[in-house]
């Protein structure tokens, strides 16, 4: 036996950039965290041309006359929450217990229909006030930025909704549960947008 | 009913559409007739269009991209021999309104439809070979990425009959590109196939980055790497950080476009600036996601006909990584023109200037692999010293454009324009040319006919230089770009070397033809039957031409580069007679999810454009009911036993000791 | 691993290069004397031939660049050529080192050589990009003379606002005096341009670029619009005509008495789309004209353009 086939036999003495092609569980984890990067860099586009566009009112409604800051909280805290009960459904979904994924997924999925109801409404309520995105260049910006994030959320609670039925029909075999470890980034990380986007959207509104 | 569609879209009045529409239709026509007549069908279903294997899908790309080469090089001899003509108060025979497709085409197909899918192709094909594993991370996906592509060839092209093409040059400046100035459905076109074709290139670059940093045979660590896969790393990190922001651009175009919104219109706020920041944020790195993997060939290329490692292994893989991140830092030279003020011009300036010297320290490493070296002069070999020769002119015009009060007397004009052709074709053009002549007997089983690819080379190179040298001296008498006609008599001699270059290179597309066919006719002589016809240095040459699907029936273990000369060196002249045992092998099975996801986004595209309303609803569901099938499949892999690895083993052993 | 360069195999490989014409080395041959050839003929008119300090400026940066990316470019070339030749495998006189692959003091050497040329070429580019800022007043003591400067589709206009007149397509000077140029833009984006006076600005509807230049020779000089604008692009041409104090004076004076007056309603005549067809000038300019095209209130109801 070479040095070289001695070494890669005792696993822990060799470095993992040396032990071959990884397992199908780390490999789609990692490819779904590049997509996540790739998505931030689109957020990272639509914040770029929010912060140039963000003072283009066009003689319009401006950022701090539209936004209710008490309105922002209630989503925040449903969306955050949303991320809460999505750890313990992940956590269910480790240990195998059907009921419990169920429940706190269920309850991921409300809340994050709460979130977007409330969005839809502050967006409804903002174009019957003549403040739409064809407006002005900054609502432009507003409603694609926040929109894409809203796209998103909705994009994920489908795919919930598929991964729910998934684990009802197919079980907690290791493809569902590499999915359901793929979902549970993704939610975390519209989760880390969305901190972005109040903090910048209606934070920083002037 | 159809939206905006109607019979108005099609230009009956335009014979030279019409003329070219019918002969490519025709041609379609022969070719399924044929297909459908010889009972092709259950073979090309089965082993092409369905194939999730790396090797096939990248042999696709790539002819997809020679057969738009075909495509964008006819727009280039349309632009060529109307410039011959249009001199002085002549007018040529291309109106404005056809002249202003034909360039916006010429460049969005050569850059997107040609170009990346060589390099892409080139990737996928050898990237696993070369790591030593069986396939890419996301073998299904790749299938998605390929097809997402042809997807937008089909709808570019289409635009050609139906309707028409966007008529604002390959990166559709606003105001320019608005609904305002361009009210046709021509940037619809250009938008939404590049759109289409860029998810499948960023899910691409995922693939292939998961690849690379996750799928390496054991023992084969960073630095134990082909150079091949550096430059690729360096490339797929670039499409992954890059094309989200042509995305997210394009959406905004779209939004203007389509929904009435203010991103860069001119009235209400909008900013057409921010368009062309963002638009270069994304396009400065892509020249190098093009690049970067034709220095790798070029790497490889020399050093397995010099036979020798490469030169300065260490400074060229740091190189590779430094162009990498500098390509993120020089966008604004694309635009010096436009304002910005001497300290952020200088910046770039001397930024672009900075990535100048990895790149001079790469050629300077390729002159020391040549030097003591024991050249073999194959064809690649003549693409490669053609490139070194060529490039490095091409990176000095670059270089000159990068003074920032230098480029303000050559911007858009012939002079940019002969630069940029200068590193694409002696760059990236030979390179993919220099790859496919490499990697063809690995693909296919046999070499190509030298004395045609030598040929085929010097077409190439000597129409460049009759083509393109020209130009930098119509540039410095003061042309521009995209010009339809010309008041100046003086310049149409050189207008018409220009329009010889062309037609030389035209020659050498033709001749290329002429050497896959006489190549496939000569296939038996020239037939590899070792698998290492170049006396190569890394992984993929250990394989039998073509390889299974498997790729490697043990995967090889790995402990310094240039493995597979390392091994060939241990093992001396003989064959290890070494029994080994042989194991069950998982092969991703066949998926049509690529081909329906692509049947599906053409529906959806082409339904956008024309503001077909019901189209777009079907060609959105149809794409989610695909993937929704995809979901639930459970049997992705099929499982090749033992007894058949071992059995096509001892026919390989076989046939290898018989040569 | 230090390298011993045997002594005698670069001096034999060079004199067997010399001796022997290879395709390489004739296709070295022809191409320096085609690029000498294309270089004479270019020298004649555009960017290398300029009249006006700003041109003669960017044109010693052009030259001297290039000298020394030749310096550079010529040899690396040469070097290309000789060691494909020399070390083909036929070569019996060529030593074969295949353990050849590092050299610390080539490295050095290589990453050396690029880096003193930018490091050169990057003070270059820092002193010319402030020497030459567009919107830099240029080092005269002479009064500049004011033109504004506005892209229609596609022609050009430009109002003297100080004179009081305009002029269609083309635009006189006087010789020797500083022009300090404004350009907006109505439509799209252009780039206002005269290749033998030097540097090209952009044109952009809702701002003001811009640009100082100055003819230190009386002549005609061609003007043009770099950057695509759409169908009627190519025809989009306009004459720079710089005269004598003298002629220019009579110039004003004439525009003064004939062409029409140029106020908000005749603007709107002349942003309708239209190719380019002849110059006329305007007698009267209406005050603040240039003003109010380049800000947003005028952009509002820019023309816009059928099918």
């Amino acid at each position: 036996m070479s040095a070289t086939e001695q070494a890669l036999v005792t696993a822990d003495a060799v470095p993992l950039s040396l032990q071959g092609p990884a397992p199908k569980r780390v490999v789609a984890g990692y490819g779904f965290w590049l997509f996540l990067l790739s998505d931030i860099v689109i957020f990272a586009a639509l914040f770029a041309a929010y912060a140039v566009l963000s003072g283009e009112t066009a003689g319009g409604p401006t950022a701090a006359s539209l936004f209710d800051k008490q309105h922002v909280l209630i989503e925040t805290a449903c969306l955050l929450a949303s991320s809460v009960t999505c750890g313990f459904g992940s956590l269910a979904m480790q240990s195998g217990e059907r009921t419990s994924t169920y429940f706190w997924m269920t309850i991921t999925f409300i809340l994050g229909v709460a979130f977007l109801s409330l969005e839809v409404s502050e967006f409804a309520h903002m174009l019957s006030i003549g403040a739409g995105p064809s407006r002005s260049a900054f609502l432009s910006a507003f409603f694609t930025l926040v929109g894409t994030h809203g796209l998103h959320v909705t994009l994920g609670l489908c795919w919930l909704i598929v991964m729910l039925l998934q684990v009802a029909t197919l079980g907690f075999q290791p493809m569902v549960s590499r999915r359901f470890f793929c979902f549970g980034l993704f939610w975390h990380a519209l989760d880390i947008v969305w901190v972005g986007v109040f903090t910048i959207v209606y934070l920083g509104a002037h | 009913m159809l939206g905006r569609l109607s019979w108005a879209a099609i230009p009956f009045d335009v014979p030279v559409v019409m003329i070219a529409a019918g002969s490519v239709g025709f041609l379609i026509f022969c070719a399924l007739a044929l297909v459908t007549i010889k009972g092709w069908w259950p073979y090309l279903w089965r082993e092409w269009i369905t194939s999730v294997d790396h090797k096939r899908i990248g042999v696709m790309y790539i002819l997809l991209a020679l057969l738009m080469l075909v495509r964008g090089f006819s727009d280039a001899m349309l632009m060529r021999s109307q410039l011959a003509l249009a001199a002085g108060h002549a007018q040529g025979y291309l109106p404005p309104e056809h002249y202003d497709q034909i360039f916006s085409a010429h460049g969005t197909i050569m850059i997107f439809f040609v170009a990346m899918p060589f390099v892409v192709g080139l990737m996928n094909f050898v990237l696993p070979l070369q790591l030593g594993v069986r396939d890419v991370a996301f073998p299904v996906l790749n299938s998605v990425s390929f097809w997402l592509t042809a997807a937008g060839v089909l709808l570019v092209n289409v635009s050609l009959v139906v309707g028409e093409f966007a008529r604002t040059g390959w990166l559709a400046y606003p105001p320019l590109s608005e609904v305002a100035y361009s009210p046709g459905v021509g940037v619809d076109y250009y938008l939404w196939s590049l759109q289409i074709s860029g998810l499948g290139t960023l899910l691409s670059g995922i693939n292939l980055l998961t690849t690379i940093l996750k799928l390496r045979a054991p023992g084969m660590g960073y630095r134990r790497m082909p150079i091949f896969c550096w430059t690729a790393l360096a490339s797929n990190l670039l499409i992954v950080a890059s094309f989200p922001i042509l995305t997210a651009t394009f959406a905004m175009l779209l939004l203007d476009r389509y929904c009435g919104f203010h991103f860069f219109t001119n009235d209400l706020g909008g900013n057409p600036m921010m368009y062309i920041n963002l638009i270069w944020c994304w396009g400065h790195p892509e020249v190098y996601i093009l690049i970067l993997p034709a220095f790798g060939v070029f790497s490889e290329v020399v050093a397995t006909f010099s036979g020798k490692p490469l030169f300065g292994r260490r400074s060229m893989v740091m190189a590779t990584m430094v162009i990498c991140v500098l390509s993120f830092l020089v966008w604004l030279h694309h635009f010096f023109t436009m304002g910005a003020g001497a300290n952020v011009n200088a910046f770039f300036g001397i930024m672009t200037m900075i990535i100048a010297v990895p790149t001079g320290v790469k050629v300077f490493n390729w002159l020391f692999t040549l030097y003591g070296g024991h050249i073999r002069f194959t064809v690649p070999v003549y693409w490669a010293i053609g490139f070194m020769v060529t490039f490095v002119i091409g990176g000095m015009t670059g270089v000159l454009m990068a003074i920032p009060p230098a480029d303000f007397v050559l911007h858009n004009s012939l002079f940019l324009i002969a630069h940029f052709h200068n590193v694409a074709i002696g760059g990236v053009v030979f390179g993919v040319m220099a790859g496919i002549t490499y990697w063809f007997p690995k693909a296919f089983g046999f070499t190509l006919n030298e004395r045609l690819g030598k040929s085929v080379f010097w077409c190439w190179f000597l129409g460049f230089y009759l083509a393109f040298m020209p130009l930098y001296v119509l540039g410095l008498m003061g042309a521009t770009r995209r010009m339809q006609h010309y008041s100046n008599m003086q310049w149409q001699p050189l207008m018409l070397v220009a329009l010889a270059g062309a037609l030389l290179i035209l020659l050498g597309i033709a001749l290329t033809v002429v050497q896959f066919a006489v190549s496939i006719r000569q296939r038996e002589q020239n037939r590899d039957v070792t698998g290492d016809p170049w006396n190569g240095r890394t992984l993929e040459w250990s394989t039998p031409s073509p390889p299974p699907a498997w790729n490697f029936s043990h995967l090889p273990r790995v402990d310094r580069p240039d493995a597979f000369w390392a091994m060939k060196q241990q093992r001396g002249t003989s064959q290890s007679a070494v029994k080994r045992t042989y194991e069950t092998i998982q092969v991703p099975r066949n998926n049509p999810t690529g081909f329906y996801l692509a049947f599906f986004a053409v529906l959806l595209g082409f339904s956008l454009i024309w503001h077909i309303g019901w189209g777009a609803g079907l060609g959105l569901l149809g794409a989610i009911v695909v993937c929704l099938k995809q979901a639930w499949r459970t049997d992705g892999e099929i499982e090749v036993p033992a007894e058949k690895v071992a059995a096509f083993e001892r026919v390989r052993g076989g046939q290898e000791s018989a040569v | 691993m230090k390298t011993v360069m045997h002594a005698a195999s670069p001096g034999r490989m060079f004199l067997a290069v010399a001796r022997a014409p290879s395709a390489s080395a004739t296709w070295l041959r022809v191409m320096t004397m085609t690029c000498a050839a294309l270089m004479t003929a270019s020298c004649g008119e555009g960017v290398l031939d300029p009249h006006g300090p700003v041109g003669k400026a960017e044109r010693v940066i052009l030259y001297d660049s290039t000298a020394i990316m030749l310096a550079v470019i010529i040899p690396v070339i040469v070097l290309t050529l000789v060691f494909a030749w020399w070390f083909r495998a036929r070569n019996k006189q060529a030593r074969y080192r295949p353990d050849f692959e590092y050299s610390g003091r080539i490295e050095m050497i290589i990453w050396s050589i690029p880096a003193l040329v930018i490091l050169f070429l990057g003070g270059i580019a820092w002193t010319g990009s402030h020497d030459l800022d567009p919107p830099a007043p240029l080092k005269e003591s002479t009064a500049p003379l004011d033109i504004e400067v506005i892209s229609l589709d596609w022609r050009w206009l430009f109002i003297y606002p100080h004179e009081g007149i305009a002029s269609l397509n083309r635009v006189v000077v006087p010789v020797g005096v500083p022009l300090r140029f404004r350009l907006t833009s109505t439509t799209v984006m252009n780039s206002f341009f005269v290749p033998q006076l030097g540097t090209q600005i952009y044109t952009m509807p809702n701002m003001v670029t811009r640009l100082n230049l100055e003819a230190d020779q009386p002549g005609t000089f061609e003007g043009l619009s770099a950057q695509f604008s759409g169908d009627g692009f190519s025809d989009m041409r306009f004459d720079l005509v710089s005269t004598n104090a003298e002629a220019f004076k009579d110039w004003i004076n004439t525009a003064k008495t004939q062409g029409g007056v140029l106020d908000a309603s005749t603007f709107e005549e002349l942003n309708r789309p239209a190719k380019a067809d002849g110059a006329q000038t305007y007698a009267q300019v209406s005050e603040g004209l240039f003003d109010k095209i380049s800000l947003r209130s005028m952009a509002a109801v820019s023309p816009q353009r059928g099918q």
